[in-house]
């Protein structure tokens, strides 16, 4: 995945609570076997309306989502990830994120920024009123180019990922006299194959 | 120190621990279906990585396939399940693929085939993969590319998450079934109530759960925001389990047991947060908006969201009753329905099929109404055929299907058509969820049934004074 450092952007305003994967991207695209190519089925049915806050004059290249609590909450379809990033999405702020969804994201270098509900409504203003945002992980901080800036909380491992854009499997594999040591010393509960 | 559940099952797959890092967790068990896995197993091949435990995976077919006899038509489903089949072969991995006898809901098909199992460590790339948290079993639904983290390494790094206990009181009443248990539960605490957590349920009503009844619960524990949610092993688990063709055997099965017994929570243990619910207090529920959180007693109304104070939770019901066609103040009971669809990995085990057939036998579905009933797994349907339930289900209206994900999240030809409504008990009633603009209301087996002789929804508990 793509290293993520800090990006000034237009974001667009999603305030709405409990967006559900389901809603981020519908099951009939479910069924395509790619990684690529969901940005266009992004929001399918929502976007139908021609008042739904995505397609307002303004989110036009926006880069940065600033959306409502417990966003990405349900299904574990990694295709929701997916597909804000081939929309154009790099970073997603609110005030908390289903949890299958933000390790989806994180997993592919989508940023997820956790900010309290409060700050995420005051940059939902900033962003209503044209000010581009800079979302810097290293410093952990969320600006609008009017000086409003909050800082964040991200776990130290999850931020290290993103900042070096680190294949998290290849991570894993350095370990791996310590997952055959483990396998040998406990014991296995069932075989798959001898059913 | 005193430990929890959860604690002896997280401590006991550590591989690896280090500061500022996720402990790197050992995964027993990785069970596969046709949606979520195509990428990953495309991924291991760009790679040129293996799958380490093929004897540790197992995949069947489920989410995709038609419920009716015959060939699949969908070109692109048909493709997604060749790729199963394809990425299986290529890399050993079982597959019950579908007319092996025991495909299904891979849910429903991992306890019945004994190879869920307490004390394990289990991962789907489903969210619902919490169903199995119900033999005790750390269980949690997975991405696309953490499948194939855990193809190629068996674990997956995971920090460590916040625990919470429901406690459970009080006796269930009549009519109150575990769905309603879990459903208010969610009504309770909301849909992100339990977010970054791994809940315990527990409680005298807990213990006097069926092992359908207690996977019910585990099942819609991610509808509550939770990581995962389990109980502790007891008797009933154990009953269930043994003699089924995954569980241990001899020796080794005495041996599992006094490992298994070991599988609780001290008394003196804590929790982040712990929530008391009085059952007795439950009543069968309904929801009536777009999430399992937006849920009432059957006897209330809908929801006025000019009385709701903060204003995105007002502008939240005020959408979900737009989506849904509903009027505030309408009586729940008062809402007519178009179809019932009676499946899915929440309510399609043999006990659920019971129960509804116990309510609709020998009377009528209601004319206005298409029913279905879909069971969980192909062992469920012929279980279900040999006590004579589908000719109890298809007597009085319904259609009887092959086994399958079906009309839960509509990736099948099991679609609502837009505007219908329809009561069902599956676990999700988001925008879509079954069909492009179709209308989803979360019910329990026996609502379900119920509304579909009736036409709309009725309370269970006076069934008999009802359908009288």
């Amino acid at each position: 995945m793509r290293a993520f450092t800090s990006l000034t952007a237009r974001a667009a305003v999603l305030d709405r609570p409990d967006v559900d994967t389901d809603q981020i991207i519908p099951k009939q695209f479910l069924k395509r076997i790619e990684r690529t190519g969901y940005g266009e089925f992004l929001f399918f049915d929502w976007r139908q309306d021609p008042d739904f806050e995505l397609n307002r004059p303004g989110c036009d290249g926006a880069r940065i989502l600033l959306t409502g609590p417990n966003f990405g909450c349900g299904s574990s379809r990694e295709h929701a990830a997916w597909s804000l990033q081939d929309y154009g999405f790099d970073v997603v702020i609110a005030p908390s994120f289903g949890d299958i969804f933000f390790t989806n994201s994180v997993q592919i270098g989508l940023v997820p920024v956790v900010l309290h509900q409060a700050q995420v409504k005051e940059l939902m203003e900033s962003a209503g009123s044209g000010l581009d945002l800079t979302v810097d992980i290293e410093s952990q901080t969320v600006a609008d180019s009017f000086g409003r800036s909050f800082t964040f909380e991200m776990d130290p491992f999850v931020r290290h990922c993103l900042l070096n854009g680190l294949d998290s499997i290849a991570l894993t594999l350095q370990y791996e006299d310590a997952i055959g040591a483990f396998e040998a010393r406990t014991t296995q509960p069932v075989a798959t194959t001898t059913l | 120190m005193a430990k929890t559940l959860f604690d002896r099952i997280w401590e006991a797959h550590v591989v690896r621990e280090a500061d500022d890092e996720p402990a790197l967790l050992y995964i027993d068990l990785h069970l596969i279906h046709e949606v979520t896995s195509a990428q990953a197993f495309e991924g291991l091949r760009l790679a040129g990585r293996q799958v380490r435990r093929p004897d540790r995976s197992l995949a069947t077919m489920d989410h995709n396939v038609p419920t009716t006899p015959g060939p699949i038509e969908d070109p692109l489903a048909k493709a997604q399940l060749e790729a199963l089949r394809t990425n299986c072969a290529e890399f050993d991995v079982p597959l019950y693929a579908t007319g092996s006898g025991r495909e299904g809901i891979v849910h429903v098909i991992g306890p019945e085939l004994g190879v869920t199992q307490p004390g394990m460590t289990i991962v789907c790339g489903d969210s619902h993969t919490s169903t199995h948290g119900a033999f005790g079993a750390l269980a949690f639904g997975i991405g696309t590319s953490e499948v194939e983290h855990v193809l190629a390494t068996q674990t997956l790094p995971r920090p460590r998450p916040r625990s919470m206990r429901i406690l459970y009181v009080g006796e269930l009443p009549f009519g109150v079934t575990p769905k309603d248990v879990i459903l208010g539960t969610i009504g309770r605490i909301g849909v992100g109530g339990a977010v970054g957590h791994v809940l315990e349920y527990a409680g005298d009503p807990i213990r006097a759960l069926s092992m359908e009844g207690r996977l019910t619960i585990c099942n819609m524990s991610i509808e509550a925001g939770a990581r995962a949610g389990m109980i502790a092993p007891d008797d009933t688990t154990f009953a269930y389990l043994e003699g089924r063709p995954g569980a241990p055997k001899g020796a080794d099965w005495e041996q599992a047991l006094d490992r298994w017994r070991e599988l609780r929570t001290d008394d003196d243990a804590t929790f982040d947060t712990e929530v008391v619910i009085d059952v007795a207090e439950l009543e069968p529920q309904v929801t009536w908006g777009t999430n399992p959180g937006m849920v009432l007693p059957v006897g209330g109304v809908v929801p006025d969201p000019a009385e709701i104070e903060d204003a995105d939770e007002r502008a939240a019901v005020e959408r979900a009753l737009v989506y849904m066609d509903l009027e505030p103040g309408v009586a729940l009971r008062d809402i007519a329905l178009d179809r019932v669809f009676i499946g899915s990995c929440t309510n399609a085990r043999i006990e659920d099929l019971r129960a509804a057939a116990g309510v609709v036998d020998g009377k009528r579905v209601n004319p206005r109404i298409r029913a279905m009933v879909v069971p969980g797994s192909a062992v469920v349907k012929r279980q279900a055929e040999d006590e004579g339930l589908d000719r109890v289900f298809e007597s009085a209206g319904f259609e009887w299907r092959n086994a399958g994900c079906s009309m839960c999240l509509g990736m099948n030809p099991d679609v609502l058509a837009p505007g219908e409504r329809c009561a069902s008990t599956s676990n999700r009633n988001f925008e879509g969820r079954q069909g492009r603009g179709g209308r989803t209301h979360l019910v329990s087996p026996v609502m379900a049934a119920a509304a579909a002789i009736a036409g709309h929804f009725v309370d269970v508990r006076d069934w008999d004074r009802v359908a009288a």
